[in-house]
């Protein structure tokens, strides 16, 4: 019996269910309301009928996830007995070759085999499926006739099934949201695990603060020696993301945030804001061309104009800039809550004093709100030192340590990009150097975010 | 009784208001107000909520420019001089006439910086021994100095409620102001609080013509010598304090003050 089938069984089964319940707990309800007490009926007829078709299929369900996973292991090991299996090769590889071409062959995924040695296996293989099949299949429909009948045998008319109901939907919610936190988990657990097999190779230390990044030669055999040294990547990721880029964004953010809550009136600011937000809509690679492609060569002719040194087509300043304009949005927004929620009446006080409104601004308001700017700064930081588009596309790969804007610099992002696609072994430093990099810009950013949270919740408090 | 406190024609208008209506959009807020605030007494306004007398208090030092929809018609003098006319500067304006609000509103700054702020924005202290002259003066005339002399550099938002209200009225001091508005000054008060406020309204009276709003008829004639009962926009009844209290002539004031309504 195949995957689907079951599936649809088992819902109709777990519907009869829910009909017949809640019948059944209707003609119990209206016998015990005719005793005329008033705790002699507690739940509605539907709960019992969710009640029972939720017994009917969690266990069955339950169990078939389970098989699911452990089935294909139980079919190759009664493929191994049969006669036929004693013809494989030993080698490990082979075997795992023509097993796998057998068992797609009998599941119907493949017409005919290439290797005659796989053409055998495919009778017992087929065997082997559809009985493990049946077998899985009158295990789950056991399981949903059990759940179901003990649950159907609990009705009765002061039966709490409305209490069991919810604690049943409050146990799937809270599945729903573990799923999520054990993803998460599972992601730093991949990270922190590959970093591990990573440094192991390669001296975390050499790694952290060495000079010279060149996996390419590592991986053509010069040892990992001196080839990890993510300084200039590192040097890359700050000079664009957190220098050139917040250069742009914070003082156009503050400016266009103040002159959005202070100046603009409110049919202004009605259609002003959500026309800068759409900024933040634009999708990365739509930048990455934008600075590829128009701003980097501009920069260029204009540092060769002007005479520059080692001006190059892909520099750092294109992305950076690209990338301040980017995070405008984040910038200006926060700032924007944050000016907002500095009360009206310290702004009062101010002009009462005979204070013009820019003295009330730059006096009185931004260092109110500062706390919520920078804040606000900082996550626009963790952001741009995430970015990956735009610099892949217009920071270039050479891992210069420079502090010349026009000159091309790489990012950890760049890097991560660079060392994953293509044809890799998975087993090299230079693959593995990309879940180091990793690492470091997920616990950086991490600790970003953390600081500006806690930064920007102390001064939400301050005056609520 | 003094014979000052009888005759309500002020021998030294301060601030005259002639005719003034304010609308907020269509809706109109004042409906033709004449009021002349005298120098030497102090000013009271009560009504009812909503009866617009802090609208009115805010048109003196035209703090309803701040708000897009407020419009202003008649005149309204300081000195003379009209305070709508084009050629008024309003941050002169508003130096000239403080104001003091119904929740204290110190800024998230030290108290020192909280009374420099104005002298500083104005110019009025060439150097830093001036200003701590100034900071001084003022916290002595708001009657804080005493409480705070030893943390000055401490936050004026860690004060209690009546030194916060107490460290704005210095606040308004510092820029020598000629009129202080006190827009309810003592709502967000104590009991022991209010009636520092109001000793010190007391000791201030004289020096700068001081106007109030209160929603505490008490209040009003505790610390006032004159008194203008608003309703329904309308300036109802202007008099000497004690005649409005006792021996009010409109049927509305009288109304008011024996609790019919408000």
């Amino acid at each position: 019996m195949t995957g689907p089938a079951i599936i649809l069984l088992l819902a109709g089964l777990g519907a009869i269910a829910w009909v017949s319940a809640r019948a059944r707990a209707m003609r119990l309800q209206t016998a015990a309301r005719a005793t005329g007490r008033r705790d002699a009926v507690h739940s509605l007829p539907g709960y019992h009928g969710w009640y029972v078709a939720l017994w009917t299929l969690i266990p069955a369900g339950i169990f078939l996830a389970v098989w699911a996973n452990i089935a294909p292991g139980l079919v190759t090991q009664s493929v191994l007995a049969d006669p036929a299996a004693q013809a494989l090769p030993a080698d490990g590889f082979a075997r795992s070759a023509i097993l796998g071409e057998a068992r797609a062959i009998a599941s119907g995924l493949q017409a005919g085999a290439f290797n005659p040695a796989s053409q055998a296996l495919v009778e017992p293989y087929r065997t082997a499926i559809s009985e493990y099949g049946i077998a899985g299949a009158a295990l789950a429909l056991i399981l949903a006739f059990a759940g179901g009948a003990y649950a159907f045998t609990r009705i009765r008319p002061d039966f709490r099934a409305r209490t069991r109901v919810e604690r049943l939907v409050m146990m799937a919610l809270l599945l729903a949201s573990l799923l999520a936190i054990v993803t998460t988990l599972g992601i730093v657990a991949s990270l922190l695990w590959e970093s591990f097999r990573f440094f192991s190779m390669v001296n975390p230390i050499d790694f952290l603060f060495g000079f010279k990044w060149s996996p390419q030669s590592a991986a053509m055999g010069y040892g990992n020696d001196d080839a990890f040294g993510a300084i200039p990547l590192f040097w890359g990721t700050i000079f664009i993301g957190a220098i050139i880029a917040m250069i742009v964004a914070i003082p156009l953010g503050l400016m266009s945030a103040v002159y959005l809550t202070q100046y603009a009136s409110p049919a202004v600011r009605k259609w002003m804001k959500p026309l800068l937000e759409v900024l933040a809509g634009v999708p990365t690679v739509v930048y990455g061309y934008f600075a590829a492609l128009t701003v980097a060569p501009a920069l260029r002719d204009f540092a060769v104009a002007i005479g520059i040194q080692g001006a190059s087509s892909e520099s750092a300043l294109a992305a950076g800039l690209v990338m301040g304009v980017m995070i405008i949005p984040f910038v200006s927004s926060m700032a924007d809550d944050s000016i907002a929620a500095v009360p009206q009446s310290m702004r009062d006080g101010s002009l009462a004093m005979g204070a013009t409104t820019s003295e009330t601004i730059k006096r009185v308001l931004v260092p109110a709100a500062l706390p919520g700017v920078v804040g606000g700064v900082l996550l626009a930081v963790s952001r741009a030192i995430g970015e990956t588009m735009i610099v892949v596309m217009a920071a270039g790969l050479a891992a210069n340590l420079t502090l010349n804007p026009f000159a091309s610099v790489t990012t950890v992002t760049t890097q991560i990009v660079q060392l994953l696609t293509g044809d890799q072994e998975f087993d090299s430093a230079k693959t593995l150097a990309a879940f180091a990099l990793g690492l470091v810009l997920f616990v950086v950013t991490l600790l970003l975010n953390i600081v500006a949270l806690r930064v920007v919740k102390k001064y939400r408090e301050a005056y609520e | 009784m003094t014979d000052e406190q009888k005759s309500l024609a002020p021998a030294n208008p301060k601030m005259t208001a002639r005719d003034v209506k304010v609308f907020y959009g269509p809706k109109q807020a004042i409906k033709g107000v004449s009021i002349d605030v005298d120098m030497d007494n102090v000013t009271a306004f009560i009504g009812p909520s909503g009866c617009g007398k802090s609208t009115f208090l805010r048109t003196l030092n035209r703090m309803n420019d701040t708000v897009a929809s407020a419009r202003v018609e008649g005149t309204i003098t300081l000195d003379g001089e009209d305070i709508y006319a084009p050629s008024m500067d309003v941050v002169q304006l508003r130096a000239r006439v403080g104001m003091v609000f119904q929740k204290p509103n110190p800024f998230p700054k030290s108290i020192y910086e909280n009374i420099a702020y104005g002298p500083r924005i104005h110019g009025l202290a060439a150097s830093k021994a001036d200003m701590d002259v100034i900071v001084e003066k003022s916290l002595r005339r708001a009657g804080l100095w005493e409480e705070v002399k030893d943390r000055l550099q401490d936050s004026g938002t860690a004060l209690s409620g009546g030194q916060q209200q107490r460290l704005c009225i210095g606040r308004a001091i510092a820029v020598e102001p000629e009129v202080i508005l006190m827009d309810e000054p003592c709502s967000a008060l104590d009991p022991i609080a209010t009636a520092k406020i109001e000793e010190l309204i007391h000791e201030l009276r004289g020096r700068y013509a001081i106007v109030i709003v209160t929603h505490n008829m008490q209040q009003a004639a505790r610390v006032s010598q004159r008194t203008a009962f608003f309703h329904l926009g309308e300036l109802v009844e202007y008099g000497v304090t004690s005649d409005i209290f006792t021996n009010p002539k409109a049927e509305r004031t009288k109304d008011y003050i024996t609790g019919r309504y408000g």
